[in-house]
């Protein structure tokens, strides 16, 4: 199984946890990421706050990129997925546009280099018994509050792989790796995204009422899939007990017995050691 | 709020046309309101910026604060009875309001300009230089800006670089010329 991989502008920088357990955990389930060169930045959600024409541009680029190697896209940020879905779907649709595009960009667009998102490839391109039979340490005890947030599933008419108001491959993945997966109210609500830099308060106050409803649930850590999720929900919180946050993958690599992540929880803003040591993951 | 029906009724064929959203189709129901998660910061929420959009009120809309703090973060699209999704309108609305010389978030004019800045300069966002044109910008526009939030974004500056998180020097894309001709064609080239 062998995927182009867009690691996005914050695999190794802010989001370095989930780059780095992104990488390690397809290592340990053989599923071959490999680079996209040269890749370029998709426009965030900065892009098409300003310029439409700019936010199908940039992630256009990189489609063109992936087409070249004849694989799907594969990336772990939902907000490039989006704007990738968004570029493809243009590209395939809007004609005019996909002849400007092939001339400046100097391709011929043919549909390849399909945007996946990882949970997506996880959860449908391998089966959870094959990741059940790799699992070392199973996360025996653990109550997992699974956030989607925002774009990741929707709009449904786009993403299309799982439930827009209730999703549940990321629970799946979490159960397959020996976690209880709680039931709760808050998968799909926003933390407040990119606010958080403009207008922190509103961020604050939108993260800490997700982090109730997983305290509330009875969940000892929320498991996300986007790097700003994880930040806000991390460092926004504002809550009777502090709830460690982690990637999903960072999780499932505990369980993969992948080797690194020791080095990835100082990097956390809700330290999750504590948990972890007390229920004999973390020696 | 007054509510005329003298309104500009083109504008809101310009909307719908720029968006590809169906907006004429809204019977105000307001689900998209009940489920947004920034309407309660918003002058006008999503349902009643559409009525407003309808009734040609264009200049109260493009001075509304809502597009600036629309997140794009889909709900109201997946719950819209009639399957209009308000992320790429709102989107509209800003970019007309841009064009009309209307700023309602001068902080979020700022990130967004700051963000994409960082990309023509480099291929990919480089967050420390990103941060300080940021607030650079902030300042410029308006001092108090500059003020709001820079403890919160100094103790959170500081502690990304204790804990590594942050990068000294970008990284740049070999194949820069290709992004800046996207820029250029874009008409983003000057800005
Ligand atoms: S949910 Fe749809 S129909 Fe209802 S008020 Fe909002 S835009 Fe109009
Ligand atoms: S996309 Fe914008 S208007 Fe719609 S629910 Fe989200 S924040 Fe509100």
């Amino acid at each position: 199984m062998k995927y182009s991989y867009y690691p996005g502008c914050t695999a190794k920088t802010t989001s370095v946890e989930f780059g780095f357990s992104t990488e390690a955990v397809c290592e340990a389930l053989g599923v071959e990421l490999v680079e996209l060169e040269d890749w370029s930045c998709c426009g965030a959600s900065s892009a098409h706050s300003l310029n439409h024409e700019l936010s199908l541009a940039l992630p256009a680029r990189n489609v063109a990129l992936a087409q070249d190697t004849h694989l799907d896209l594969v990336t772990s940020c939902p907000a490039c997925y989006q704007n990738s879905l968004k570029a493809d779907r243009a590209l395939r649709e809007d004609e005019a546009w996909r002849r400007k595009m092939e001339e400046t960009l100097d391709f011929r667009y043919n549909g390849e280099g399909e945007p996946r998102h990882l949970l997506d490839v996880l959860s449908h391109d391998l089966s959870l018994d094959e990741i059940r039979a790799r699992v070392v340490k199973p996360l025996k005890g653990l109550k997992v509050a699974a956030y989607y947030g925002c774009v990741l599933v929707r709009p449904p008419e786009f993403t299309g792989w799982d439930d827009a108001e209730h999703p549940m491959t990321m629970d799946r993945l979490l159960e397959a790796v020996g976690a209880e997966a709680v039931d709760w109210s808050y998968k799909v609500d926003c933390c407040g995204a990119s606010l958080t830099l403009s207008r922190g308060e509103i961020v604050t106050k939108l993260s800490s009422r997700i982090v109730n409803g997983a305290i509330e649930a009875g969940a000892d850590c929320i498991a996300t899939a986007c790097g700003i999720c994880q930040i806000n929900l991390d460092t926004r919180q504002k809550c009777e007990r502090e709830v460690p946050i982690f990637y999903f993958t960072e999780l499932m690599g505990i369980a993969l017995g992948v080797s690194g992540l020791e080095k990835m929880w100082g990097k956390h803003g809700v330290d999750p050691r504590p948990l972890l040591r007390e229920r004999g993951f973390l020696a | 709020m007054t509510i005329s029906v003298e309104g500009d009724l083109t504008f809101r064929d310009v909307v719908r046309e720029r968006s590809g959203e169906d907006i004429h189709s809204c019977f105000y129901c307001q689900k998209c309101t009940a489920g947004c998660p920034t309407a309660f910061v918003m002058d006008y929420a999503p349902a009643q910026l559409l009525r407003m959009i309808q009734l040609g009120q264009r200049e109260a809309v493009l001075s509304s604060t809502a597009p600036w703090l629309c997140v794009g973060c889909e709900t109201c699209g997946t719950r819209c009875p009639n399957h209009i999704r308000l992320a790429p309108m709102m989107d509209v609305l800003r970019q007309m309001a841009l064009e009309e010389g209307y700023v309602a978030d001068p902080a979020a004019y700022a990130l967004h300009r700051s963000f994409l800045s960082s990309i023509k300069r480099w291929g990919r966002v480089h967050e420390l230089t990103m941060l300080m044109e940021y607030k650079t910008r902030c300042l410029l526009a308006e001092s108090s800006l500059f003020f709001r939030g820079l403890g919160s974004d100094l103790m959170m500056g500081k502690d990304l670089v204790l804990k590594g998180k942050l990068a000294f020097i970008p990284e740049r894309v070999k194949r820069l010329d290709e992004v800046r001709k996207l820029y250029a064609e874009a008409g983003e080239g000057n800005k």
